[in-house]
């Protein structure tokens, strides 16, 4: 039966890989091609051999609008208090987006749509299945790609007319300076504090308006810095806060669509700085409560004298931004990717595959899993025992319970004891605990349930 | 003394998962007047729940934490010196990072 199955499905994949081979020869054909038609119809505009469009218009107006941009943004012509000259301060603008994520995605789709005449996009990171739900500008098929490329090329699909700028790489503050500077205002569509100061620092040091906006769980936050007197994010935040008051997305989860109300309120206030229209949001916060549908707009402090960066006194300038560690002063690595903590000696630790094979030869053991209870509903392994680590203290009476049952099952003496976690960490912080509680031989499983996929079991759904 | 207080941003797990709590908090013993210090330390010990240092440091809140009075940043009503009345609404909210 096995074999049969086999071979019809050998040849499935065998015409899935040939046919996404062909698929990618045929998407650089198409690249290729429209590289040179750009560079084509910008040496005729530079050559003056064609009238272009733009020298034609200006017959008819005094703006300069082009005739295909008076009709594709004619919803925005036709507003009384943006216009015209709106418009065409927004054609000629410039924002950079820090981050094609949650907010970077749909601030993307609508700057590009309004017709910002120069968007920059930084990211290094590539597309992943479990971004999808929120990073709505990102399709299926960029997956494993980089996120600039993917970002990049929904944008031009949406508008051609405009430039659009690719950093496909991370920002640091050996490239935040140089790549800052082309640009007339930023957006902060990151989802870590070293990169939030990282880059108000360097709004600072050029000046730049900064749109700020954070979102996680069921609550976003929106403000801008560093604008018409109003503070800078360390005037508001001078100390980074504690490591474990930094709730991320990837632990602590997000509702796809509150990121996408933020990123599309970062647009709006990006749009209304690039076209000069309306009243910013400097020194006034937008809170956004998702889940009792509520927002709330609140007066905040304004510049502060005694700032570091922007203070009176301050001397913060761009030599020392370059030397400055961000890492090190917010105690978080920039990079997203969670901790690989080593809390406890490797003696009390086992690895994936042991602990497999121990299961295997029906070692007497319990597992405790040590997640919270909405994770553990998730998925699990088999036969593991659900006590969460901030009630473990309380319900040690429980795990001795199921070592006494498990040695009576199997007639012996001395069960083991085992915690695991999603990744690794919370099962050692559970060892250490246990250990201190008299529980001395306990150990906790290497990387978690995380690991225990990328070892064990392929099919194990990660999460 | 009636007070709305507002926990936000992460700080509600700190008391029960609740975001919005109708409190009375009446004025110990020889004070005239309650201000932002007292319902600081009224508010930890009768509101917190767990993780103190998640919500204080010292005998103010912790880094991170924006304070608002009656929607307005507690930095322009004078800090822990702020003077409360009844009915206000005290709004502690911790800043996201996350996107
Ligand atoms: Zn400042």
């Amino acid at each position: 039966m096995e074999s049969q199955r086999e071979e019809p499905n050998r040849k499935i994949l065998d015409e899935i890989d040939a046919l996404k081979a062909q698929k990618s020869d045929i998407e650089a054909r198409i690249s290729s091609l429209e590289s040179q038609l750009r560079d084509s119809s910008l040496a005729k505009q530079c050559n003056g051999a064609f009238p272009s469009i733009s020298t034609v218009a200006s017959n008819h107006s005094r703006h300069g609008l082009p005739s295909d941009a008076i009709y594709r943004y004619s919803r925005h012509l036709l507003l009384p208090s943006f216009g015209v000259q709106g418009q065409s301060n927004l054609l000629k603008s410039s924002v950079l987006v820090v981050g094609a994520g949650g907010l970077g995605s749909p601030a993307l789709l609508y700057l590009a749509a309004c017709g910002v005449g120069r968007i920059g996009i930084v990211d290094h990171d590539v597309v992943e299945l479990n971004n999808m739900h929120r990073q709505v500008i990102h399709t299926e098929a960029y997956i494993g790609k980089s996120k600039v490329e993917s970002a990049a090329a929904a944008c031009r699909s949406i508008n051609s007319t405009i430039e659009i700028v690719e950093y496909r790489e991370a920002l640091r503050t050996s490239n935040a300076l140089e790549i800052f500077s082309k640009f007339d205002l930023i957006i902060d569509a990151t989802d870590n504090a070293p990169s939030r100061y990282m880059i108000n620092d360097c709004c600072v040091v050029l000046k730049k308006p900064l749109v700020s906006g954070a979102a996680v769980g069921l609550e976003g936050q929106l403000t801008i810095y560093n604008y018409q007197g109003g503070p800078c994010y360390r005037c508001l935040f001078p100390t980074p806060p504690p490591v474990t008051a930094c709730q991320r997305c990837s632990d602590s989860g997000v509702l796809g669509v509150v990121p996408g109300v933020i990123g599309i309120l970062q647009a709006l206030e990006a749009i209304k700085i690039a076209s000069n229209v309306g009243e910013p949001l400097s020194g006034r916060m937008l809170l956004f409560d998702a889940l009792s549908g509520r927002i709330r707009v609140v007066k905040i402090r304004g510049q502060s004298p005694q700032c570091e960066a922007c203070g009176e006194k301050s001397t913060f300038n761009p030599e020392q931004f370059r030397e400055f560690d961000y890492e090190k002063f917010t105690q978080t690595p920039l990079s997203t990717a969670p901790p690989k903590l080593n809390l406890i000696p490797v003696e009390s630790r086992i690895s994936c595959k042991e602990y497999n094979e121990k299961v295997v030869n029906g070692e007497a053991h319990i597992l405790v899993d040590v997640r919270p209870a909405h994770h553990f509903d998730i998925i699990s392994l088999p036969n593991s025992l659900n006590i969460p680590l901030s009630s473990l203290e309380a319900r040690l009476s429980e795990i001795s319970a199921a070592l006494k049952e498990e040695e009576t099952r199997k007639s012996v003496s001395g069960a083991r004891l085992y915690t695991v976690c999603r990744r690794g960490n919370d099962s050692q912080r559970a060892v250490q605990l246990l250990h201190k509680l008299g529980f001395t031989s306990a150990k906790d499983i290497v990387g978690g349930l995380t690991s225990w996929q990328t070892e064990v079991d392929p099919d194990f759904p990660a999460y | 003394m009636q007070l709305t207080l507002e926990f936000g941003g992460g700080l509600e797990l700190l008391c029960d998962s609740k975001k919005v709590h109708h409190v009375n908090v009446d004025l110990s013993d020889g004070e005239e007047k309650l201000t932002m210090k007292g319902l600081l330390s009224w508010a930890k010990t009768n509101l917190i729940k767990e993780r103190p240092e998640m919500f204080m440091k010292g005998d103010t809140v912790r880094p991170g934490v924006l304070v608002l009075v009656n929607d307005c940043d507690w930095e322009l009503s004078g800090h822990l010196d702020t003077t409360l009345e009844d009915k206000d609404v005290v709004v502690f909210i911790s800043t996201l990072h996350g996107g």
